[in-house]
């Protein structure tokens, strides 16, 4: 059975966790804020409408299972979290500070709702591939979602599970990539080129499919209907702005990093308002 | 030592479904038997350590018992960051074992050799290291293990040594075996490195030189208890088949450091921190690199200042 507790108003959702976004990293002095909205839309809908999960029973055996791989934008899974129950509001006004167990990379201890703890980059697929392999092995139903990062795709071992996944045919298995173009210190493009990247994953063995990562009913359809194709994983490649919602923060490389202060802050906050 | 493990594991795995064994493709014939009798409970993941060793978090994290298998630093340093990140953070039950410990696989050249998992295994959290000194500990060691809560790592080698256990004795983790008694030097062992040191043992005996032996195959938890008692003997001697920058004789000496215990005379034999360009078997690279029953005898008698006869 489903247990959605909280809003499907998946555009609201996902305009609450760019504002905690905004507070708990302007506040902490926390970094990443621009990876955190560019998959904050993908989150809202994941967790608005797709995910099999109770935050009242949050280790429940038949729970869908979901990754966050690319650790770093920690924030917006922790407010996604907060907004949907498992955790308390007021443990996000800590995140990245002294104490804290909310850390700037994603981690389970005491987080009720986080499954894996990542950070560094090629671990989440591999493990979700374990997880994957072991409900098929079971006759458990649960599906696994895993969120990528373009830039961690240039680790090695995320091939290694690509590989070992469609070999296996595991199609409980979803590889979200937030595709925003960007990495540290430059773009995608720059860096390490991954295109064609549709074509690799297709070579892989895996269903794909290319969304916009910013429209919700395009996500929304296209993790309404998995497998994507049956016996084959699905890679979804969901195009996204990094830094989306705040015009100053997309699609620079500025803000992967940096945090908003004073009066960056102040507008910040005016244009996610209003979303 | 490795037919002991992987028999033991077969009989695990036919009453306990919950046991998976996954390999980096390696174990040619070694698995065939176990193959046979668990199909269901074997994966073969490729020639990618990080990837199985991710796999197999995974899988603990929704019930099994995963042991991960392969040669020397592939299941071990390859994919360190996995055990650490993975595993070891998330308290899963994946099981480590590493064939080939020390110079086992000498004449494949340094890649092969596994000369520092020790000590830098033995520095993560939440890991429980363990090198079996003898066949009988290798295979009580597998059951030992798959039962212990946690990420494990089992060294084994290509030893034949065996220090029969006592009429209904059992194997603990984190608590050490007294194989011999002697006051005038203290070997403290883990590994198959065993065989040798009993032989030195016997010779030093030859020669009036009574030695005790402990079994230390465990090295995290440490058995504390077991170090300061065979601090007591005139001589404390680690020998491990690993480098003893961190090793086994490192950990001796911090935790009698710590107690504020200092023994009369202290050596550590292992490997000197350096790579071996010269290959060669196993026996011969130990007689090479010092750790031979007649090189461990000779350094224990100058050690005592005793002239062997």
């Amino acid at each position: 059975m489903a247990h959605s507790l909280w809003t499907d108003n998946t555009k609201e959702l996902a305009k609450r966790i760019r504002i905690h976004v905004l507070n708990m990293t302007s506040k902490g002095g926390g970094s990443h804020i621009a990876s955190s909205f560019s998959q904050a839309d993908i989150l809202a809908v994941l967790y608005g409408k797709i995910l099999n999960v109770d935050p009242v029973n949050p280790s429940w055996p038949e729970r869908d299972r979901f990754i966050l791989s690319k650790g770093h934008s920690s924030a917006s899974v922790y407010a996604v979290l907060a907004e949907c129950g498992f955790i308390d509001h007021k443990l996000l006004d800590q995140h990245y500070q002294d104490g804290s167990i909310l850390s700037g990379h994603v981690s389970h201890k005491g987080v009720a709702g986080v499954e894996i703890s990542t950070g560094s980059l090629g671990h989440g697929l591999g493990v979700g591939t374990g997880m994957a392999k072991a409900a098929k092995m079971d006759n458990q139903k649960f599906r696994v979602f895993v969120i990528m990062s373009d830039g961690e795709c240039d680790e090695g071992s995320n091939w290694e599970a690509i590989l070992f996944a469609a070999h296996h045919k595991l199609d409980n298995l979803v590889a979200i990539v937030d595709y925003n173009k960007f990495q540290s210190l430059a773009s995608v493009s720059e860096t390490l080129a991954l295109e064609p990247f549709a074509d690799k994953w297709k070579a892989f063995g895996w269903a794909v499919k290319e969304i916009d990562g910013h429209d919700h009913d395009a996500i929304s359809n296209a993790l309404s209907a998995l497998p994507e194709t049956a016996g084959r994983p699905t890679a979804i490649i969901a195009h996204t702005t990094k830094g989306k919602g705040v015009s100053f923060m997309e699609n620079s490389v500025l803000w992967h990093y940096r945090f908003a202060r004073g009066a960056e802050y102040d507008a910040a906050l005016k244009e996610l308002e209003q979303l | 030592m490795r037919d002991h493990f992987i028999k033991r594991l077969c009989e695990l795995a036919l009453k306990d479904k919950r046991i998976l064994l996954i390999t980096g493709d390696l174990g040619f014939v070694v698995f065939d038997r176990y193959r046979q009798e668990c199909p269901d409970q074997f994966i073969n993941a490729g020639v990618a350590e990080q990837n199985m060793t991710s796999m197999a978090t995974g899988m603990a994290l929704q019930g099994k018992i995963v042991f991960t298998y392969s040669i020397g630093n592939f299941p071990t340093l390859r994919c360190l960051e996995q055990i650490r990140n993975d595993a070891c953070y998330h308290g899963a039950n994946v099981k480590i074992i590493a064939v080939g410990g020390g110079f086992s696989y000498g004449s494949l050249g340094i890649s092969h050799h596994a000369t520092e998992d020790i000590a830098i295994l033995r520095a993560l959290p939440d890991l429980t290291v363990v090198s079996p000194c003898g066949l009988w500990e290798a295979e009580e060691m597998t059951e030992a293990v798959a039962y212990h809560p946690g990420t494990c790592y089992m060294r084994l080698d290509k030893s034949f040594g065996n220090a029969i256990p006592a009429p209904g004795e059992k194997l603990k983790i984190g608590k050490a075996r007294k194989l011999r008694d002697g006051n005038d030097c203290s070997f403290i062992v883990c590994g198959g490195i065993l065989e040798e040191v009993e032989k030195a043992a016997d010779m030093l005996n030859a020669n009036g030189i009574k030695s005790a032996i402990y079994s230390l195959h465990t090295i995290s938890p440490l058995d504390k208890e077991a170090i300061y008692e065979a601090a007591l003997s005139s001589a404390v001697v680690t020998v491990e088949e690993h480098t003893i920058s961190g090793g086994l004789g490192s950990a001796v000496a911090e935790t009698l450091m710590d107690a504020g215990i200092h023994p009369s005379r202290f050596l550590r034999i292992g490997l000197n921190a350096c790579f071996s360009s010269i290959v060669g078997s196993q026996h011969y690279l130990r007689e090479r690199y010092g750790l031979s029953a007649s090189k461990i005898t000779a350094r224990v008698s100058e050690l005592l200042n005793r002239s062997l006869q």
